[in-house]
């Protein structure tokens, strides 16, 4: 006498289909990655991943530190919206090491013009000039502008 | 030192305060931060930009994107009034190195127009990724998964704004992070950091002091492309409707 009777094969035919399953789930558990699904249809981890990644501006908050009287009289000018790193150029490897990595200084002959240079596309109220009749004997521009406070001694709200 | 009952409770005040400027003065470390208490935008103020592309070249140093390719970028649009729907539109080297000015003419009016990745809350990019390789993080960043990204470039072709590409160094899909490794530790992004105008600000939409809500109740902003319904959020204050 049969344990199941005349079910025999049908109770193969279970097992070579929970077996599959097993298997399926198996190998699942191995390729998905541990973190996938922990917030959505993505692997979770590769957010901390992204939130890891170096910096290389240091923002504007760890200049005052060291720097404190060029940001105050930056901020007593009309460049006072403007962040340290906005001229200077990535700097979070002096932050973190400042005596080993010195800063260079920009090249105000590029510098000040990029922004300043007469464009029409500009808006309007921007203070831009035509370089040409500004400065025709061709100096550099701090020769005449402190360039952290650029109205400096003109006359005009420093 | 004995602390009495007296003195302890006359500390707790003190550590409060101590712990007050604490939190205010130094950046948000990441371990701290709470992406659910977070949805972030961008606000681009297009009558403050001056096309100077410092925004293209510190996104360009801090996340070291391979060069002739953009994060951001910035256009110059050129509008003639009797052809307003089809504007000139140029973006030498994603407007890296700035504009060259053109002659000005009668009729014709310019102006920049500051581009990157829109963050949607209901992005087409991440619907079309097979493998989930790409996603709108719980704080509302659009980030892509470089270990999983397959490189099939799907995403590039759904995204309406142009904002993806592929990188050809590390050969996976690449856009705009909103700079995630630094607003996660509260600064805000290179390219916000290096806008001389403050055409662009950082917007935290889920924090009620961000000045974005104040500057929203007061002018009129839009997004691109409204009509997709991708729930975009760089919200553009005085944005052309010739703007594509």
């Amino acid at each position: 006498m049969k344990p199941f009777g005349e079910a025999g094969h049908l109770l193969r035919v279970a097992l070579v289909y929970a077996l599959g399953v097993a298997l399926f789930l198996i190998v699942r558990a191995i390729l998905v990655p541990h973190s996938f699904g922990e917030f959505g249809y993505y692997r979770g981890r590769a957010i901390a991943q992204v939130a890891a990644l170096p910096m290389h501006f240091a923002g504007h908050q760890a200049c005052r530190s060291c720097h404190a009287d060029v940001v105050a009289l930056k901020r007593s000018g009309v460049h006072a919206g403007l962040h340290c790193e906005a001229c200077h150029g990535p700097q979070a490897a002096h932050v973190a090491n400042p005596a080993a990595v010195r800063p260079v200084l920009p090249r105000v002959a590029t510098l000040c013009i990029r922004c300043h240079a007469y464009n029409p596309a500009r808006p309007h109220s921007f203070p831009q000039i035509v370089v040409k009749q500004h400065d025709p004997g061709g100096l550099a521009c701090n020769t005449c502008h402190q360039p952290h406070s650029p109205l400096q001694g003109f006359g005009k709200k420093t | 030192m004995n602390i009495t009952r007296r003195h302890l409770l006359l500390l707790f005040p003190a550590a409060a305060m101590s712990w007050e400027s604490l939190q205010a003065g130094a950046p948000e470390q990441a371990p701290n931060y709470q992406m659910y208490k977070h949805w972030w935008g961008m606000l681009l103020d297009i009558s403050k930009c001056i096309g100077c592309g410092n925004c293209v070249r510190a996104c360009a140093a801090e996340n070291n994107v391979p060069e002739g390719y953009f994060r951001t970028w910035v256009e110059r649009y050129r509008v003639r009034d009797e052809d307003m729907p089809y504007p000139q539109v140029d973006s030498p080297d994603g407007g890296m190195h700035g504009f060259p000015a053109l002659p000005a003419e009668p009729g014709v009016k310019e102006f920049f127009v500051p581009k990157m990745c829109n963050h949607c809350a209901d992005s087409p990019c991440t619907q079309v990724c097979p493998v989930g390789a790409t996603f709108i993080t719980p704080d509302g960043v659009v980030l892509v998964d470089k270990e999983y990204c397959l490189g099939c470039r799907y995403c590039v072709q759904a995204c309406p704004y142009g904002c993806r590409f592929f990188n050809p160094s590390t050969r996976t899909a690449d856009k705009c992070t909103l700079c995630y490794h630094r607003i996660t530790k509260g600064l805000t992004t290179a390219c916000c950091e290096a806008c001389p105008t403050g055409a662009r600000q950082l917007a935290d939409l889920k924090n009620p002091n961000d000045p974005i809500h104040a500057f929203m109740r007061t002018h009129s902003v839009q997004v691109l492309k409204p009509y997709l319904a991708t729930g975009a959020k760089d919200f553009y204050y005085d944005l052309d409707g010739a703007v594509r």
